[in-house]
């Protein structure tokens, strides 16, 4: 069903220019579907009838409301597609041209994580703003604000060319990658794990824009971390790096799915910034130790794509697993005007200042990254590793 | 759709006139408009003095009031501006990116409201 509110969604879309007018049809779809079919029984084709339906009560909001300067010619183009007979596997899949447009770069980027997780993955506002620790009526501004802008600055509902394709994608693979962020760092809320949800809109990119790479990096970057995600912590409710986590725990199967993913997409021989986190990802999941210097020399290629301190950071840890202490510490100093105050940057430095023998300055970054730690496992981890310095 | 392109930019970060970065930056907005012009956009615009130039009016209790500067004291000051007629935002945001001052400065893209004067 989810499926095809999505699908049926994004045909209305695509045929009415106007993602508030396609919701409100489609819900209005759905409760006659309630009643007729519960009076008359199942259509031959629900598909065909709900999006027939829709657009009937789409073109009468149009005509009861005189919405803005619609002209009638095309409410002629669409009351034409309302007389045909729909089947339902005639019914063309939009959904791709609907990804792109909710993750257009022109829009917010919390926005833009909000509309796909409204219009593709079928969440209620409620639930997304339960999952962003929004107010419902913030995240229902924040929607309404997106489509009206979607409407008004005329975001056009086009899959791009192929001037625009490799950004345009990394926009929309970003907005899955975060939804999976967000749902790993906050676990399942009320019912609805947005890991799950991320996932499920990877595969249905990959569905709808196969042999591309970087789809398959993305799903396999996420597949692999979801494979350790019921290991991560221990016993004691600490964090647990890949290489103390207990591997029974790993879920095999999805790593296995990722691990495959990722070689069919590295022999495209086309590398990206999702390819290079899945291989790193892949790295940290060998039966063997991980290997650092292969792992240090992937971080230093994403950090050419993606010039950012946090992936300077772990490229730094990456350096420091494989013996380059001095040059790790000497990357980490010089990142602390952009990450002061990021729990992680005080947490490594603490560390490698801990292995140089500097266990008074090592002790005071621990307190400091303590006082940032976000979470209770974190804090545990870290206390744990300033009582070890003693 | 016409979307109005605005051009903002501190006045220091332009290049000097004179210099080869000065040359390339006219030549840059000379590139822009034949390209307009060769994909058929109807299109105007202009650039503007400085805001040395520039006075504010406004009406209180029926009074006007004359103020010397601009809108609002910032370093970047809109420095000029398009008005393109193209079918979406993707078109409007592709010739925005062309503008040379986009280089150090900020390009913003407005929708127009049609039918309107103001």
């Amino acid at each position: 069903m989810r499926q095809d509110r999505g699908r049926l969604l994004a045909a209305l879309i695509a045929r009415l220019r106007d993602f508030q007018l396609a919701e409100e049809a489609l819900q209005e779809a759905l409760e006659s579907a309630l009643v007729h079919w519960g009076r008359a029984g199942l259509p031959a084709s629900p598909q065909g009838w709900l999006l027939k339906v829709a657009l009937r009560k789409a073109i009468d909001r149009i005509r009861s409301t005189a919405r803005g300067t619609r002209k009638s010619a095309d409410l002629a183009l669409l009351a034409r597609d309302e007389a045909d007979d729909t089947e339902p596997d005639r019914i063309p899949d939009d959904r791709l041209r609907l990804i792109f447009t909710c993750c257009h770069p022109a829009l917010d980027p919390k926005s833009r994580v909000a509309l796909t997780l409204r219009t593709l993955g079928g969440l209620t506002t409620g639930e997304i703003a339960r999952a962003f620790l929004d107010a419902e009526p913030t995240m229902g501004q924040r929607l309404s604000r997106a489509k009206a802008k979607i409407a008004a600055a005329r975001i056009p509902f086009v899959v791009p060319g192929p001037e625009d394709w490799a950004d345009r994608l990394n926009s929309v693979l970003t907005v899955i990658y975060l939804i999976f962020n967000a749902g790993y760092s906050v676990g399942p809320i009320a019912g609805r794990d947005l890991c799950t949800e991320a996932i499920f809109l990877a595969r249905l990119l990959l569905q709808l824009a196969p042999d591309q790479p970087e789809v398959e990096g993305a799903l396999a970057l996420l597949l692999l971390t979801q494979a350790r995600a019921g290991a991560r912590t221990g016993p004691d409710g600490q964090t647990l790096p890949p290489t103390r986590q207990d591997r029974s725990l790993w879920n095999r199967a999805a790593l296995d799915e990722g691990l495959a993913l990722l070689d069919r997409a590295i022999a495209r021989r086309a590398p990206g910034p999702f390819q290079l986190k899945a291989a790193i990802a892949a790295l940290h999941s060998a039966d063997t130790p991980p290997d650092w210097p292969q792992i240090a020399a992937l971080y230093a290629r994403l950090h050419d794509l993606e010039p950012t301190p946090v992936i300077a950071l772990n490229h730094a840890v990456a350096l420091a697993e494989s013996g380059q202490l001095a040059q790790a510490l000497a990357q980490v100093q010089a990142l602390c005007p952009q990450l002061d105050g990021y729990q992680p940057f005080h947490a490594t430095r603490a560390d490698f200042l801990a292995r140089s023998g500097d266990s008074t300055s090592a002790r005071s970054e621990y307190l400091r990254a303590i006082a940032l730690a976000g979470s209770e496992a974190d804090r545990t981890f870290l206390q744990a590793r300033l009582t070890g310095l003693e | 759709m016409r979307y109005m392109i605005l051009i903002y930019a501190d006045p220091a970060n332009e290049p000097a006139w004179g210099t080869p970065a000065f040359d390339a930056w006219v030549a840059g907005y000379g590139s822009l408009n034949a390209k307009l012009a060769a994909d058929g956009i109807p299109a105007s615009g202009s650039g503007l003095q400085g805001v040395g130039t520039a006075t504010s009016v406004r009406l209180r209790g029926g009074k006007v009031e004359t103020m010397d500067g601009p809108f609002a004291e910032t370093k970047e000051h809109l420095g000029g501006y398009y008005v393109i007629d193209v079918p979406d935002l993707d078109a409007a945001l592709r010739y925005a990116a062309l503008v040379p001052s986009a280089a150090f400065g900020t390009v913003e893209v407005r929708p127009v409201v049609e039918n309107t004067v103001v």
